[in-house]
C-alpha cells in the first residue's frame, strides 16, 4: 500500500526532528493525534494540531498522559491509525495503557522525546534512560518494538517504520528519539507519496458469524476489526480466550501471554534493524544509539586514524534487542564499547548476548549533555589493550 | 412485563457470557436493563452502538451487552471513548463507570469530558463503594459510613456527582435510582438523544458489601430507602427545606445547548482547509 498523498510533504526541507516527527506520522496515514503538552516533546503535538486538521485528520489536546495513550487506543478501534508523543514523566504515565494495548493487541504509536531523568530530571536537556523502561515498563509480560531515531531525517523514516510494524505485529511501537535529535534542525527530504510504502491494517476478510477477534494466523497476530462493521466485537484488559471474552485460567494465560511474547520473539530477526559502519574489518564496535551514534563518529574516526580498526553497530531498532547480530560480532572483535547516555541499559544487553565472547565496555554518561567524544575514544583505547 | 425480559434478552450475549459476576440483589442489573430497553426504544442499530467501560463491578456490564464492547483501565473509559468517538463520530459511545472509577481513579478524565463535550453517554452507577474490590470507601461513599478501609466511618466528604458534573460544564446531567426503573429507562433515553455529554448518575446499592456494612439491610430494604429518599426535581420546590435535607434530587438536572466537540472540530478541519 503506497502513502496518501495529501499527507505527505514532499520536497526538501528544514526541520527539526520533532517536525519531522509531525511529518512521518502525516506520511504514514496517520490521522488521530491525542497528546499532553510536556517538554521536550511539544513541537510535534503543535505541528499535528495545524497540520492534521488540514488533511481531515484530528488532534485533541488530552487532560494528562494517561487520558491520551487511553485516546490513542479508542481511536484504533474506531479504525483510525493512531499516536502520541511525550518525554520521561509522561511515559510514567503511559505505561498503563501501553500494557493494555499490548494485551488488545493495538497498533498505535508512542514518540518519546527523551530527557534527563529521574523524574521531572532536565526537561530541556537530552537523555536516554528510558531504555529499559520502553522495554519493561509497563506490568506483566509482553514484547514491545522501540526504534531510536540519530537524525531529523531519521525521524520522518523511523515514524513510517514504526507505523508499519505496529500495523504488521499489532503492538503499540514505541520511537525512542532524544532531545538532541528532536530540537537539532537538519535537511530533511521527503520523498513522494507513491514511494513510500505502508503496511495496511490486518482487517479480516471474514464474516461476523466466522471472525474470532484474537485467532491468530500462521504468524501469531491475529486479524482486526473496527467498530460499526458489524462484528460487534468484545476487548478487554482482562486475560481472554480467542474470541476476546475474560477467562481466569492458567491455560488462557499461557496461551495468550505466550503468543504475545513470541509473536515479537519468533519474528525478530524480520524486525531488527541496524546500521553497521566499518565493522568488517573492526577490532572494537561502539554499540551506540540516537544522539550518542553520532557523538561517537569523531572518536571511531580518531581511532581509524591511529591504526586502531572501530566500528560502529547502531540501533535502529533497539528491541527487539539485535541478539543474532551482536553475538556473530563478539565472536570476532575485542570488544563492545557501548555509548549511552545513562548509567548501563542496553549495555547489559549487550553483556547478556556477548557472553563472554569479548570484552565489553560501558561509556556512561547521565545526560543533559552528550558524550565527549574524547571520552569514547579513550574507552576504545583501552578497549584494544 | 412479559415483553421486558424479551426486549432485554434480544441484546445479550447470553450464550457467551452467563452467569455474570453480579451478586445476587445487585442493582448494576436493574441499570443494564434500563439501558437496553432504552437503546431498544431508540432503535439505534446494534452495531453503531460501543459500550466502553472502565474497571469495577459496573464495568463489567460490556461483556454481557451484543454492541461494540470495549473494557479498559481503572478511571479511563471516558478518554477511550472520547478517542472512539472523534475516530468515528456516527457511532453512538456510551460509557458505564462506577463512583471509585469516574470520581476518585478518573476523576481528572471526568470533569474534562464533563468541559469538552464530545457527545459521549456516561451512566455513572454510583453504589457509594468498592464492590469489585471488597467493599473500601469510595469517593461518593457519605461521612461516617463504613467501608473495609473505613472501620471507623468514613471522615472524608462525599462528592455530590451530578453538581460536579454541572460545575464541570456538562450541557446534561440527569439523576435516577435503580429503583426508579421506569424512570431510569427514560433519563437513559434522553440522555443518548442529547447532543453533546450526557451523565446520568444512577443512585444504586451494594447490598452484598455496603449493605451489610452498614446494616442497611438486604436488597429490597435498600431499593425502599431508594424510593424515600429521592425527590422528583419538579416536586422540590414543594418541599420545605428541612425535609430535603438528607434526600437527593431525580429527574433532569441540567440540560443546556453549549457548541458539541466533535462539531466544532468539524469547523477547525474546515477552517485549515479554507486557509490553504
Amino acid at each position: 500500500m503506497k502513502a496518501d498523498p495529501k499527507g505527505v510533504l514532499t520536497g526538501e526541507h528544514y526541520l527539526d526532528g520533532d517536525h519531522a516527527c509531525a511529518e512521518g506520522a502525516l506520511a504514514a496515514g496517520c490521522r488521530f493525534f491525542a497528546g499532553y503538552p510536556i517538554t521536550p516533546s511539544t513541537e510535534v503535538a503543535e505541528r499535528v494540531s495545524e497540520r492534521f486538521p488540514d488533511i481531515g485528520g484530528i488532534f485533541i489536546q488530552m487532560e494528562d498522559e494517561m487520558g491520551s495513550m487511553a485516546a490513542v487506543i479508542g481511536a484504533a478501534w474506531g479504525g483510525a491509525k493512531s499516536m502520541t508523543v511525550t518525554s520521561g514523566p509522561g511515559f510514567s504515565l503511559m505505561m498503563e495503557n501501553i500494557g493494555l494495548a499490548a494485551m488488545m493487541e493495538t497498533p498505535c504509536v508512542v514518540i518519546n522525546v527523551q530527557r534527563g531523568g529521574p523524574s521531572t530530571g532536565l526537561p530541556t536537556l537530552p537523555g536516554q534512560a528510558d531504555m529499559m523502561q520502553a522495554r519493561w515498563g509497563s506490568h506483566g509480560d509482553y514484547e514491545i518494538i522501540a526504534l531510536c531515531p540519530n537524525s531529523p531525517q531519521e525521524c520522518f523514516e523511523v515514524v513510517i517504520e514504526a507505523f508499519n510494524l505496529s500495523e504488521k505485529y499489532r503492538v503499540p511501537v514505541l520511537v525512542m528519539a532524544d532531545e538532541c535529535v528532536g530540537h537539532m534542525t537538519e535537511k530533511v527530504v521527503i520523498p513522494k507519496a507513491d514511494e513510500i510504502k505502508l503496511y495496511p491494517r490486518r482487517y479480516t476478510k471474514l464474516s461476523p458469524r466466522e471472525y474470532l477477534p484474537f485467532k491468530p494466523g500462521k504468524d501469531l497476530i491475529p486479524e482486526m476489526v473496527k467498530a460499526g462493521d458489524g462484528y460487534k466485537f468484545h476487548i478487554t484488559g482482562l486475560t481472554h480466550d480467542e474470541k476476546g471474552y475474560p477467562v481466569m485460567t492458567w491455560e488462557a494465560q499461557e496461551k495468550l501471554v505466550r503468543r504475545l511474547v513470541e509473536k515479537i520473539r519468533l519474528n525478530a530477526d524480520e524486525i531488527v534493524h541496524v546500521e553497521e559502519i566499518d565493522t568488517e574489518d573492526a577490532e572494537v564496535v561502539i554499540l551506540s544509539y540516537g544522539i550518542s551514534s553520532r557523538v561517537a563518529i569523531p572518536a571511531i574516526q580518531k581511532a581509524r586514524k591511529e591504526g586502531i580498526k572501530a566500528g560502529q553497530l547502531r540501533l535502529v531498532i533497539a528491541w527487539p534487542f539485535p541478539e543474532k547480530k551482536v553475538r556473530e560480532l563478539a565472536k570476532k572483535i575485542k570488544a563492545f564499547v557501548v555509548v549511552e547516555m545513562n548509567y548501563g541499559q542496553m549495555f547489559y544487553e549487550v553483556e547478556r548476548c556477548v557472553q563472554g565472547d569479548c570484552k565489553t565496555l560501558l561509556v556512561p554518561h547521565g545526560g543533559g549533555w552528550v558524550h565527549d567524544p574524547e571520552d569514547i575514544y579513550k574507552a576504545i583505547k583501552e578497549a584494544i589493550k | 412485563m412479559e415483553l421486558i425480559p424479551k426486549v432485554t434478552h434480544h441484546y445479550l450475549r447470553t450464550k457467551k457470557k452467563f452467569p455474570n459476576v453480579w451478586c445476587a440483589g445487585c442493582g448494576i442489573g436493574i441499570v443494564m436493563g434500563a439501558i437496553i430497553r432504552a437503546i431498544d426504544k431508540l432503535k439505534l442499530s446494534r452495531d453503531e452502538v460501543v459500550m466502553v467501560s472502565g474497571i469495577g463491578c459496573s464495568s463489567r456490564m460490556p461483556v454481557y451487552v451484543d454492541f461494540n464492547t470495549l473494557h479498559t483501565t481503572h478511571g479511563r473509559p471516558l478518554a477511550f471513548a472520547t478517542g472512539v468517538k472523534l475516530a468515528k463520530p456516527s457511532l453512538k459511545v456510551i460509557v458505564i463507570t462506577g463512583d471509585g472509577d469516574a470520581l476518585a481513579i478518573g476523576g481528572n478524565h471526568f470533569i474534562h469530558a464533563c468541559r469538552r463535550n464530545i457527545d459521549l453517554t456516561c451512566i455513572l452507577v454510583n453504589n457509594q463503594t468498592y464492590g469489585m474490590t471488597g467493599g473500601q470507601f469510595s469517593p461518593s461513599t457519605p461521612f461516617m459510613k463504613i467501608g473495609t478501609t473505613a472501620p471507623y466511618g468514613n471522615r472524608e466528604r462525599a462528592f455530590d456527582i451530578s453538581k460536579l458534573a454541572i460545575a464541570s460544564g456538562a450541557p446534561f446531567v440527569a439523576r435516577g435510582t435503580a429503583y426508579h426503573v421506569v424512570q431510569l429507562e427514560k433519563l437513559v433515553e434522553q440522555a443518548t438523544l442529547k447532543k453533546g455529554f450526557s451523565l446520568v448518575e444512577v443512585i444504586s446499592h451494594c447490598p452484598t458489601l455496603y449493605g451489610r456494612l452498614n446494616k442497611e439491610g438486604d436488597a429490597v430494604e435498600m431499593l425502599k430507602w431508594q424510593r424515600g429518599h429521592a425527590i422528583p426535581i419538579s416536586a422540590a420546590g414543594k418541599v420545605p427545606p428541612e425535609k430535603l435535607r438528607d434526600k437527593f434530587l431525580t429527574g433532569v438536572l441540567w440540560d443546556i445547548e453549549f457548541p458539541e466537540y466533535c462539531e466544532e472540530y468539524d469547523k477547525v478541519i474546515a477552517e485549515a482547509q479554507r486557509r490553504d
